[in-house]
C-alpha cells in the first residue's frame, strides 16, 4: 500500500478524508475511481447497503463531487446566464437542482447550486468544469475558484436520517424543508452546513464540513446512528436508489456534450425532459435560442421510464417496435432490479414517436446461464418518472422514524 | 424615440460601414450611420497631425478596393480622384542599391540581373493565377458548412469548379506551398536578398508574422489576390484615404442615408432578444430593424452587445481572435523633401525598406518577445510629392508603416516611445541623409494608440489577424461568418469579416447584400 508521502505519480487517485474511517468498514475492499479520488463501490453487499438508503440510515462520501464557489456582484447574473433556470428567483439558504448546456442547447452537466449569500454560490457539479466556467464569466463580475478539497461531505440518506441528525443534536433541523439548507453546531463546536438533498428520491441529508472535521462528523453520525442501524453505502447501492428515484447519471445517462466526438451523440436537455428547468423568460442563458427552436419543433428523442417484464434486469438492451426485432427504436441506459418497488425498471432514451405513457417496446436482453448466452425479446412498458417517490421525502417537518 | 426610427443602423463610418450605409440606401432602406470620431473614415481617414500637415492617418494606400465597387457606387462622380496610380516600389538597401517592382507586371524589376531576373517572371506569372483564383473566394459570402441550402452548395461548388480551372500543376503548388512560409518560398526561386526583403515584407506587411512564419504565403497571395480587382494597382487618392471615405460618404448620402458624426454609441439595444436599436454615449437612443456593426468583432460582441447576450462557446471563440496588432505608424512633417539615397527624387512610390527577409525576421524576433524592432522595416510614402495640398508649400509629409511594434511592449509604450521613434528615424536617416533635421513634426502610432484612437481593440487593422484559421467560412469565427450574429437583426461589416482588411470594402458591400436578401 502506499503511503501518504509517496509522490503524487506514484499515488494516481487522491483520497478523501472519510478514506480511514471507510477502509475499517470495507469488507470487499471494493474502491472506485470518482473525479481522480478513490471511493467504495461497496462495503459489504449490495443489497444490505441498499436497504439502508430505504430502511434506515445510510452514510455515504460526497467529498469527491466537484465544487465550485461562485462569488462577486455579478454572480447572480452570471449563473443566470451559465445555468437554464431561474437563479434570481433562487434565496439565500436555498438550493436548486440546475443543468446547462452548451451553445446549441445540448447537456453539458447537471448540479446543484447552493445560494450561500446574496452574492455567493457554490455550484456541485459531476464532471470538472473550470474552464467552460471560466470562458462564461467574460464580461462578468464575478470570481469562480474550485473548492472540492477545501471542503469534506458526507450524504445522509433514508427515512432515520433526520432522527440521526437530531440525535447527534442538530435541534431543529426536523424543520428544514427539501432544498433549503442551514449551519449547525453539534459535538464540541463543529460547525456543519446542512442541506435537505440527496441522490436518493428519499428523506436526506448532506452534510459539509471543513475538511479537518470530516473523521468528527462520521464519528458523530455513526455513534448517533447505531441504534438506527446506520451503514456505509458504497456507489453501487446509491445507484439503484437513484433510478427509482427516476435521477440521471452522468455517463450513464448522458455524455457531456463536452465531450461528446461524433456527430448526433449529444443530446439536447429537451431530450431528457428537462425543460421544466428551462426558463426561457428570464432572459439570455447559454442554448437559449438553440432550445427555444427546438421547443418549437418535435423533439427526436425523448428519455423514458420503463417497467420491463420480469426480473432480469435490461442492461444495454436495444429497444424494438416490434417483438421480431425489426425496427430499432432505442436503447436503455441504465437498469435494476427495484427491491422496494418490485419492479424491473430502466431509463431509456426512446425516439419520439414512441415516448408515450404506456406505449408497449420490446427489450432485447442478453441473458447469462452459466456461460450459456440467450437472447430474450421482453415486453417493457413506458412509465412516468420517478419510480419511486415517498411522501417522507417531502413532508416537514420531517418524520421520525 | 418613434421618430428617430430607421430600416438600418451602421455603427461605425469606416470605409465598409459607409460602402454598406451606400448600398442599402440604394437599394430603398432608411439608413443612419453613426461615426464616433469628427469626421467619417475610421482607420481611413485623413488627419492634421501638425498645422498645415494632413496624412492617411492609418491606411494610406489604396490598392485592394475592387474597380466594380467604386463604379456601381459611382465613387468618381462623388469627387473621387488618383493622385498617384499604378505606384511603383522600390526597394532600398544601402548594400545593393534600388529594386524597382511594377505592380501587374510579370517583368523582372529594374535593377535585378542574372537567374533573378529570369526567375522572376515566371514566379510571378505562377503567382498571380493563384492570386486570381483565390480573388474568387474573396467576393463571395463564405458558405455555411453542412447545411444542406442550395445557396451554400451553389457557392461551394462554384468555389471548387473555379479551382479545378486553375489546373492540375498550378492547383498541387497550391496545395504545396499554401501552409508555407515565405522565406522557404523565395529562396527556392531566388538569390537577391534585396528582391527577397522586398518580396517578404508584402507578405508579412501588418501581421504578427515573420517572414519564416508558417502561412506568410497564404497572406501573400492574398495581399496579391485582393488586389487584382483594384481599378488603379497601387494608388493613393487626392486628398489621402480620408477622400475615398468622403465619397463613400456622398454616394450614401444621394442615395438617401443619413450620416452623423461624434456620436460614439455606447450600446447594441435588444428588444425580444432582437436588436432593435442603439443607445448613444450621450444616453440618446435609435430605433431600427437591423443593426450592422462596422466595428471590430469583439467590440461588437463583448463592448455593445454584451457578452451575457451571446452564448458561452460563441463568447469563447469571440475572446480567442487574435486581434493584437503588431504594426506602427509613423507620420512626419517635412520641411525639406526627403531625399533617398538610389532615388532620383521625393517619387511618388512606394519604399520599402527591407533589406532581406532575414533583417526583417530580426526585426520580428524583438516583437516576439514584447521588444519594438531596433531595425524595423518599413514601407515609407512621400504623399505629398503627388498630392502637394497635405503639406504647406515646399514642405512635405512622410507617412510609413512600422514592422513590428508589440501591442504590449514589455518595457511599456509610455516611457519608451521615444526610443522608438529614435531607432525608426535613425534608419530613415541612413537610407536619406538629411531626413532627420528637416523633422518639424513627429507622430507615432503604436497599436495602443490605434485601438484608442480608432477603436479598434487590440489595434490590429484587420480587426482580427488574417492567417487561414481566421479566414473565409471561419471569419472572424464560426456562428458569425455570413455578416450575421448569433442575435437575429444584428450584422456586422467590418475588416474582421471575410474578405478582411485593408481598404477593400468588400466586406461592407457583402453585408449589406446579406441584410437586403433576409429581409426579401
Amino acid at each position: 500500500m502506499l503511503t501518504e508521502t509517496e509522490p503524487h505519480y506514484r499515488q494516481p487517485l487522491l483520497r478523501t478524508r472519510f478514506h480511514e474511517r471507510m477502509r475499517a468498514y470495507s469488507q470487499v475492499d471494493s474502491f472506485i475511481p470518482w473525479s481522480g479520488y478513490s471511493t467504495v463501490d461497496v462495503f459489504t453487499s449490495v443489497e444490505q447497503e441498499y436497504f439502508a438508503i430505504r430502511n434506515s440510515a445510510s452514510l455515504y462520501d460526497l467529498t469527491p463531487m466537484v465544487k465550485y464557489r461562485v462569488a462577486g456582484p455579478q454572480a447572480t447574473r452570471y449563473l443566470d446566464r451559465l445555468l437554464t433556470r431561474s437563479v434570481a428567483k433562487l434565496s439565500p439558504g436555498k438550493v436548486a437542482y440546475a443543468i446547462w448546456c452548451d451553445d446549441r442547447g445540448q447537456l453539458i452537466d447537471d448540479g446543484t447550486v447552493f445560494r450561500i449569500a446574496e452574492s455567493e454560490y457554490r455550484l456541485c457539479t459531476a464532471e470538472r468544469q473550470l474552464d467552460w466556467l471560466l470562458d462564461s464569466s467574460i464580461g462578468f463580475d464575478v470570481e469562480i475558484t474550485e473548492v472540492t478539497a477545501d471542503i469534506a461531505a458526507l450524504a445522509l440518506q433514508g427515512p432515520c436520517s433526520c432522527s440521526v441528525l437530531r440525535a447527534m443534536g442538530l435541534q431543529g433541523v426536523e424543520v428544514l424543508a427539501p432544498f433549503e439548507f442551514k449551519h449547525f453546531v453539534f459535538g464540541a463546536g463543529t460547525a456543519a452546513l446542512v442541506s435537505r438533498t440527496g441522490f436518493t428520491g428519499d428523506l436526506g441529508y448532506e452534510l459539509w464540513v471543513d475538511p479537518s472535521e470530516a473523521e468528527r462528523l462520521w464519528d458523530g453520525l455513526m455513534d448517533a446512528g447505531r441504534v438506527r442501524t446506520i451503514r456505509p453505502v458504497g456507489s453501487r447501492a446509491l445507484n439503484i436508489a437513484r433510478l427509482e428515484a427516476g435521477f440521471l447519471m452522468p455517463n450513464v445517462d448522458f455524455v457531456s456534450s463536452a465531450h461528446t466526438l461524433r456527430n448526433g451523440t449529444a443530446r439536447s436537455a429537451l431530450e431528457f425532459g428537462l425543460g421544466w428547468l428551462v426558463d426561457f423568460g428570464k432572459g439570455h442563458f447559454t442554448g437559449r435560442r438553440a432550445l427555444l427552436e427546438e421547443s418549437r419543433r418535435k423533439p427526436l428523442r425523448r428519455l423514458a421510464g420503463l417497467d420491463v417484464a420480469g426480473t432480469k434486469p435490461a442492461h444495454n438492451a436495444l429497444l424494438y417496435s416490434d417483438r421480431a426485432g425489426r425496427r430499432q427504436i432505442g436503447s436503455v441506459t441504465s437498469a435494476a432490479w427495484s427491491p422496494t418497488c418490485k419492479r424491473n425498471l430502466a431509463l431509456a432514451m426512446l425516439d419520439a414517436p414512441h415516448f408515450d405513457m404506456g406505449r408497449q417496446v420490446w427489450a432485447e436482453i442478453y441473458v447469462n446461464r452459466e456461460l450459456v448466452w440467450q437472447r430474450r425479446m421482453v415486453p417493457a412498458r413506458v412509465v412516468e418518472r420517478p419510480f419511486f417517490a415517498p411522501a417522507r421525502r417531502r413532508a416537514t417537518p420531517a418524520g421520525d422514524f | 424615440m418613434s421618430a428617430c426610427r430607421y430600416d438600418c443602423i451602421v455603427v461605425g463610418g469606416g470605409h465598409n460601414g459607409l460602402t454598406c450605409a451606400a448600398y442599402l440606401a440604394r437599394a430603398g432602406r432608411s439608413v443612419l450611420v453613426l461615426e464616433a470620431q469628427e469626421a467619417v473614415g475610421g482607420a481611413a481617414r485623413t488627419r492634421e497631425f501638425a498645422p498645415g500637415f494632413r496624412v492617411s492617418a492609418c491606411a494610406h494606400l489604396l490598392h485592394l478596393m475592387p474597380g466594380w465597387l467604386s463604379r456601381e457606387l459611382d465613387l468618381p462622380r462623388h469627387g473621387l480622384r488618383m493622385a498617384a496610380e499604378r505606384m511603383p516600389t522600390f526597394a532600398l538597401s544601402a548594400a545593393a542599391g534600388v529594386l524597382r517592382i511594377d505592380p501587374r507586371t510579370h517583368g523582372a524589376p529594374a535593377g535585378l540581373s542574372g537567374v533573378d531576373a529570369r526567375a522572376y517572371p515566371r514566379y510571378a506569372a505562377r503567382m498571380n493565377r493563384l492570386a486570381a483564383a483565390l480573388s474568387a473566394l474573396l467576393e463571395a459570402v463564405p458558405p455555411r458548412l453542412g447545411t444542406g441550402a442550395w445557396r451554400d452548395r451553389l457557392t461551394l461548388l462554384r468555389l471548387g469548379a473555379r479551382l479545378r480551372f486553375i489546373g492540375r500543376r498550378d492547383l498541387r503548388e497550391a496545395l504545396r506551398i499554401g501552409g508555407m512560409c515565405v522565406q522557404d518560398l523565395l529562396d527556392e526561386h531566388f538569390e537577391s536578398p534585396l528582391l527577397k526583403g522586398a518580396l517578404a515584407f508584402d507578405a508579412v506587411l501588418g501581421t504578427n508574422y515573420g517572414p519564416r512564419s508558417p502561412g506568410t504565403v497564404f497572406t501573400l497571395l492574398y495581399r496579391m489576390a485582393a488586389g487584382t480587382a483594384s481599378a488603379h494597382a497601387v494608388a493613393q487618392p487626392a486628398g489621402g484615404l480620408g477622400a475615398l471615405c468622403e465619397a463613400l460618404a456622398a454616394a450614401a448620402r444621394s442615395a438617401g442615408a443619413t450620416i452623423r458624426t461624434g456620436v460614439p454609441v455606447a450600446s447594441i439595444v435588444l428588444r425580444d432578444d432582437r436588436a432593435a436599436g442603439v443607445r448613444l454615449e450621450t444616453g440618446e437612443e435609435f430605433e431600427a430593424g437591423c443593426i450592422i456593426s462596422n466595428a471590430d468583432p469583439a467590440t461588437t460582441f463583448l463592448d455593445l452587445l454584451g457578452a451575457e447576450h451571446l452564448d458561452t462557446g460563441f463568447v469563447r471563440r469571440v475572446a480567442h481572435l487574435r486581434t493584437r496588432g503588431m504594426t506602427a505608424k509613423l507620420h512626419l512633417a517635412l520641411e525639406r523633401p526627403p531625399r533617398f539615397a538610389g532615388l532620383e527624387d521625393a517619387s511618388p512610390g512606394r519604399i520599402v525598406l527591407a533589406p532581406s527577409p532575414e533583417s526583417i525576421e530580426c526585426a520580428f524576433n524583438h516583437a516576439k518577445y514584447g521588444e519594438f524592432s531596433t531595425l524595423p522595416a518599413l514601407e515609407v510614402l512621400v504623399p505629398s510629392a503627388a498630392d502637394p495640398t497635405l503639406a504647406p508649400h515646399g514642405k512635405h509629409v512622410l507617412s510609413a508603416v512600422v514592422q513590428y511594434a508589440p501591442y504590449r511592449l514589455a518595457a511599456g509604450w509610455t516611457e519608451h516611445r521615444h526610443q522608438f521613434l529614435d531607432a525608426i528615424l535613425a534608419l530613415l536617416e541612413a537610407h536619406a541623409p538629411g531626413l532627420r533635421d528637416s523633422v518639424c513634426a513627429a507622430e507615432l502610432l503604436t497599436p495602443q494608440d490605434i485601438e484608442t484612437q480608432f477603436r479598434i481593440r487590440g489595434g490590429h487593422w484587420h480587426h482580427a489577424e488574417l492567417a487561414l484559421d481566421q479566414f473565409f467560412m471561419v471569419r472572424p469565427v464560426p456562428g458569425a461568418a455570413q455578416y450575421r450574429a448569433p442575435v437575429h437583426g444584428l450584422y456586422l461589416c467590418g475588416a474582421g469579416c471575410h474578405p478582411g482588411g485593408g481598404v477593400m470594402g468588400v466586406a461592407g458591400r457583402n453585408a449589406a447584400r446579406e441584410v437586403l436578401r433576409e429581409a426579401a
